[in-house]
């Protein structure tokens, strides 16, 4: 017996829909921008649930699930890398890596 | 079906009581005498200074952040490994290139000085 | 394991993209290797691949075809939107080849970086596959959040890379989401498999995840091209910005996303317009409202445009939509590429003569700078007037011909409504256009400044401004074009 029936896909797909749940919470709700990154990350790996969730139970001869979350994890990474980068530069010239504290820009 | 899931179930238990038992067994076992110096927070010897929850060096990131782009590119090494045998020179042309790509990142941001503590 | 075959590459259709990416690595170099204050080389360099891309694509007009197994074609509707992002690509080399030294930032990173996006955007206009339209849009995301924050130490244009930046990662992953929820509904990444599944019939939960994962993906897109009700970060952001980079954002993003957008929504759910033909033809209309509506009470030039852009975003939804309904078919593509061709030459000749008047440290955005412009600067006023008449759709200017393309798309598509709230948006927007005109011929100076107004920016705004009036005079060579990229997408 394997996992594809002892675990409906409904189930997986309600975890990932969760976990998205959790990141847009996260991402919504914190002042914090590496905690808004981290929400974001999240997200992102729900959606890589997902997509792995379907490529087994839907299409397991075509791989093209799998391959697209190996994408998004490498493009989850490019883009923390940049937001990373852009923390650090804020935080050189005004000390602080808090989104609602970064508010020149109104109108 | 959830007679598979019985395995799990006592593999978990097994591995928990590990730590656990011992840590009851001496419990009940040692003598109790603790002093102010024994209560501290153990910091390789070192008094400890202030609270933990601090912020780190934004610096720490830069490491970071360098060493996340290129363990994730890792990523497309292994789908390209495990089809290894049946792709051929070509594939192993294709990788080649896609190192070398890479490599030309890690130059770049050796010359810019991202490797360098500031 | 079934045997793994390599599908057969066929470079051609990738000729340009490589042209481009070999380009941006290549600029990378040069840059390392080039010394301190002398990185106009690099531009230059950047301008020759730019070019190079567009003359490699002439061979392939009229050939279409695809490689990759199918997830990347080369037809006329990719490549006539190659050569528009080829074209403005230039022409923000152009514009910002003294810019950037004249504001001290000139790193050479900068054209690398234009040239990566550059490639994001090819890669959304010649994406057949929703792994590759991903691909191609995160590519333009991260390399112009890096863009938008090349001013820095400036804390404005910090501000603004670090605000795109979260708002498009949050983007990103709704975007996604709906890619994963489309792939579980129909068991295909690419839009052809998507659309010969929805062709045959899917179940009904199937067609719940389809529903949403469409909505999702449309919600990702909007945020790109700052569609009502996703557009709060636009002005901000390219308030920020560097001005060439928010030029080129203005036109580029906005580009390619309804280049993706248009293959998306008519190859592979093309089948399903009744359901968001509507929807978006609400949006489109909103998103027109709310763009030329808050445009009005701007006293900030750079900001007036930035919100004209969301205006604008809506007009060429208008164009996109349309073409979903059998009716309007190729008429709101074509409309769709006018525009397009249109807006970004009108707007980057635009956001040209503000870098002409910004200087050093300071920022000549109000409309007083404008003031009497006619009087120290002729040829940017022209220029300036050009662009104006061009966005506000006066003939006979090219943004005329566009905005006329599209109300016709959309009125023979039987949105009847949604082409006269284009019309009467339109001219809510005249008012603020035709005021930069009023304020450059019709009064004195109020303050000192003197543009500067070099080789280079001289010839980008004015290749800018030609464009407008030529095309506008004798859009026939554009409507050729145009009538001849709609062919390969229809259904």
């Amino acid at each position: 017996m394997n996992m594809v029936d002892a675990v409906p896909l409904p189930w997986v797909l309600a975890v990932a829909a969760g976990l998205f749940c959790i990141g847009l919470f996260g991402a919504l709700s914190r002042r914090n921008t590496v905690g808004i990154l981290l929400g974001v990350e999240l997200m992102l790996n729900a959606v890589n649930l997902n997509l792995i969730a379907f490529w087994r139970y839907l299409e397991p001869n075509v791989v093209a699930g799998q391959v697209f979350a190996l994408f998004i994890i490498t493009v989850a990474a490019a883009e923390a890398a940049v937001g990373l980068a852009m923390i650090i530069a804020i935080y050189r010239t005004r000390l602080t890596v808090n989104a609602d504290e970064v508010d020149s820009l109104k109108g | 079906m959830l007679a598979h899931y019985a395995f799990i179930g006592v593999f978990f238990i097994a591995a928990a009581s590990f730590p656990i038992l011992p840590l009851i067994g001496a419990y009940f076992l040692r003598p109790s005498r603790p002093t102010e110096v024994k209560l501290d927070t153990y910091e390789c010897g070192l008094e400890a200074i202030g609270d933990i929850w601090v912020q780190f060096k934004v610096q720490y990131y830069l490491y970071a952040l360098a060493f996340v782009v290129f363990d994730i590119e890792v990523v497309f090494l292994y789908p390209w490994a495990v089809a290894f045998n049946q792709l051929g020179l070509f594939a192993l042309v294709e990788m080649a290139i896609f190192l070398f790509i890479l490599i030309g990142g890690l130059v770049y941001a050796w010359r810019k000085g991202a490797l360098e503590w500031v | 394991m079934p045997d793994i075959q390599i599908p057969s590459i066929d470079l051609g259709v990738s000729l340009q993209l490589l042209i481009i990416f070999g380009g941006a690595m290549v600029l990378l170099l040069a840059d390392l290797f080039s010394g301190e204050g002398n990185k106009r080389i690099v531009g230059y360099i950047a301008l020759l691949f730019v070019v190079g891309a567009a003359a490699a694509g002439v061979p392939y007009w009229d050939a279409p075809r695809s490689t990759f197994n199918g997830m990347l074609v080369l037809d006329n509707f990719a490549l006539t939107l190659n050569w528009i992002f080829l074209l403005s690509t230039a022409i923000t080399i152009l514009i910002s080849l003294e810019y950037l030294p004249r504001q001290g930032i000139e790193r050479g990173e900068y054209y690398a970086l234009l040239l990566f996006a550059l490639g994001g955007m090819m890669l959304l206009a010649q994406g057949t596959d929703l792994i590759v339209l991903f691909l191609g849009l995160e590519l333009l995301s991260i390399t112009l959040y890096v863009l938008a924050g090349f001013a820095y130490p400036r804390l404005s244009s910090e501000e603004a890379a670090m605000k795109y930046l979260l708002i498009g990662a949050f983007a990103a992953g709704f975007l996604v989401f709906g890619i994963a929820l489309l792939y579980g509904a129909t068991g295909t990444s690419s839009l052809a498999g998507i659309a010969n599944k929805l062709g045959s019939g899917l179940a009904a939960d199937d067609v719940a995840f389809m529903l949403a994962g469409a909505a999702l993906v449309i919600i990702g897109f909007g945020y790109k091209i700052s569609m009502a009700p996703f557009h709060m970060w636009t002005p901000d952001v390219y308030e920020g910005s560097p001005t060439p980079v928010a030029a080129f954002m203005s036109v580029g993003t906005k580009g390619a996303g309804f280049a993706a957008l248009a293959r998306l929504l008519l190859v592979a759910l093309g089948s399903q317009y009744a359901t968001w033909g509507l929807i978006l033809a609400i949006l489109a209309a909103v998103t027109m409202v709310i763009g030329n509506v808050s445009a009005v009470a701007q006293t900030n030039v750079k900001r007036m445009l930035a919100y004209s852009s969301i205006g604008h975003a809506g007009y060429i939804l208008m164009g996109v939509l349309s073409a979903g309904s059998p009716a309007a078919a190729n008429r709101g593509i074509e409309g769709f590429l006018f525009y397009l061709l249109a807006y970004s030459l009108t707007n980057l000749g635009a956001f040209a003569v503000l870098i002409a008047l910004e200087q050093r440290g300071e920022a000549a955005w109000s409309l007083d700078d404008f003031a009497g412009l006619w009087h120290r600067q002729p040829f940017l006023a022209i220029a300036m007037a050009l662009c104006m008449f061009s966005l506000a759709g006066v003939p006979p200017t090219a943004g005329f011909w566009g905005k006329f393309y599209v109300f016709t798309a959309a009125w023979e598509a039987g949105l009847q409504w949604l082409a006269v709230v284009g019309v009467i948006t339109s001219a809510i927007a005249a008012f603020f256009y035709l005021r930069i005109i009023v304020q450059m011929f019709m009064r004195d100076p109020v303050r000192e400044i003197s543009p500067s107004l070099d080789r280079n920016l001289m010839i980008g705004v004015g290749l800018a401004a030609l464009g407008v009036i030529v095309f506008g005079i004798s859009p026939t060579p554009v409507i050729d074009l145009v009538q001849g990229s709609v062919l390969a997408l229809s259904r």
